[in-house]
């Protein structure tokens, strides 16, 4: 039995092992990236719901963001407010104003409102029906087929008449139903005094009347009536800037078609 | 030589593909497929390293464990070297390239020990020879991690579209999985014999 045989092996595969390891901790005292204590405290005190309602990838991606002054404070959707405390408390900052958000569906295409265009048999799922393209009359609206509903964890959506409901109670604007809608039709507002255009039909104004009854034809009307400049018409559709507007329900008034209403 | 070059690339994408042909690194191509971006994501990190990790271990078994005549130990000092490097090559991109680091993400320590990458680095060295050089194997890699990516993207794609199916409950989640696995890898069976036509 010749034992030089193996220990040449085993030199060679620890002589590896002891170059690889070396050059691993050369590496890493040399090229160490400070990590900042604060994001591990920060990444504890978020709920660690991984939701994305903040914007940024996770919780720990918020918490980085926050750590190196880039997002504002309370942004945190489930953690609410304890959460924006305990995270002030790390920074060392003031508790501002929260903003709460809520989740709309910007649609009112009840039954009473559109038809249906085929009689869609598929699976129950907004997503099997968007390989049809659409069911109703309008191919912006609702499908209805409750995928917001099914990716909603607080319950708080519902399909009634055909079109999703979200309640203001309940949600707590995480966004989930955002990106499980096909359609794009689900916007995160901010929970304040204001008016909310339920359309999304960006048709010329004969093609979205024909559509829908209350579709949004794109007659500027509340663009000329609103005082604070909070509208603006894009692609026939009237889009409101929450932050602008007061909530004085004129443009309501204004509109032909009823598609404006108010938040609350 | 250019020639050689290309008809290796092919063979390593579409004949060779190392996920539907050779069935290497299945568990990154059900569990990752998922979604398109994230199949992207793995895909990239998977090309990277596999071409790296080629790069240093053709070196090692050529100057190192063929002279001392230990190529038995290919195996562990490859799947040794690969970590290692993974390892090293995540420090370098923290440091100096965060945003790959940041689109690299968890894939990158995840594939330390793909058997695709191991794969990839041993049957290199089984094809090497007088018309396969250094440069051949290096092409190879790149263009099995490309085949990965095709794999791996065409799958999500197929997933994607099932998603939206009405599946029997029997067959519902991995099992259907399997099957479109299945029909993809056969797909790729037409491409035998392609490119060496081809070029031939």
């Amino acid at each position: 039995m010749d034992f030089t045989i193996i220990l040449i092996a085993v030199l060679i595969v620890a002589g590896i092992g002891l170059i690889i390891g070396l050059i691993l901790s050369f590496a890493s005292a040399v090229m160490a990236v400070p990590t900042d204590e604060k994001v591990e405290a920060l990444t504890e005190a978020l709920p660690g719901a991984n939701c994305g309602a903040c914007g940024y990838s996770g919780c720990s991606g918020y918490a980085a963001a926050l750590a190196s002054g880039e997002a504002k404070n309370g942004l945190c959707a489930p953690g609410g407010e304890e959460c924006a405390k305990e995270i002030a408390r790390i920074l060392g900052q003031e508790v501002g104003n929260l903003e709460k958000k809520v989740a709309v569906v910007r649609c009112m295409g009840i039954t009473d409102n559109t038809e249906d265009k085929v009689n869609y048999q598929g699976v129950k799922s907004c997503k099997g029906a968007m390989i049809v393209g659409s069911k109703g009359q309008c191919e912006f609206g609702c499908l209805g087929l409750g995928d917001c509903v099914a990716a909603c964890p607080y319950g708080a959506v519902s399909v009634c008449n055909g079109v999703a409901r979200i309640d203001k109670d309940l949600c707590k604007a995480c966004g989930l139903c955002v990106s499980a809608c096909p359609k794009k039709i689900i916007d995160i507002v901010p929970l304040k005094e204001q008016v909310i255009v339920r359309c999304s039909n960006t048709q010329k104004g004969a093609l979205a009347k024909k559509a829908c009854k209350v579709a949004c034809i794109g007659c500027k009307k509340c663009e000329k009536v609103c005082e604070k400049g909070a509208v603006s018409i894009e692609k026939f559709k009237a889009t409101v800037d929450p932050y602008k507007c007061g909530g004085c329900s004129e443009c309501i008034e204004a509109c032909p078609q009823g598609s404006i209403t108010n938040l609350f | 030589m250019i020639k050689g070059l290309i008809s290796v690339f092919l063979i390593a994408i579409l004949t060779e593909n190392y996920v539907l042909s050779k069935f290497l690194g299945i568990c990154p191509f059900l569990g990752v497929s998922k979604k398109v971006n994230t199949a992207l994501g793995m895909s990239a990190a998977v090309t990277f390293v596999m071409v790296l990790a080629t790069a240093v271990t053709y070196p090692i078994y050529m100057y190192l464990l063929v002279p001392a005549d230990l190529a038995y130990l290919e195996t562990i000092v490859f799947i040794l070297v690969i970590a290692g490097l993974v390892q090293l090559v995540e420090i370098v991109l923290k440091k100096y390239i965060p945003t790959l680091y940041k689109s690299l993400g968890i894939y990158l320590p995840l594939i330390t020990t793909n058997c695709a990458v191991l794969g990839v680095t041993m049957l290199v060295i089984e094809k090497s020879g007088a018309d396969f050089t250094y440069l051949h194997a290096l092409v190879n890699s790149l263009g099995a991690g490309i085949g990965f990516l095709v794999a791996m993207v065409m799958f999500a794609g197929v997933r994607q579209r099932m998603e939206a199916c009405d599946i029997p409950k029997s067959l519902k989640g991995l099992p259907i999985t399997l099957v479109a696995a299945s029909l993809v890898s056969l797909s790729f069976l037409g491409f035998s014999g392609l490119v060496e036509n081809m070029l031939g």
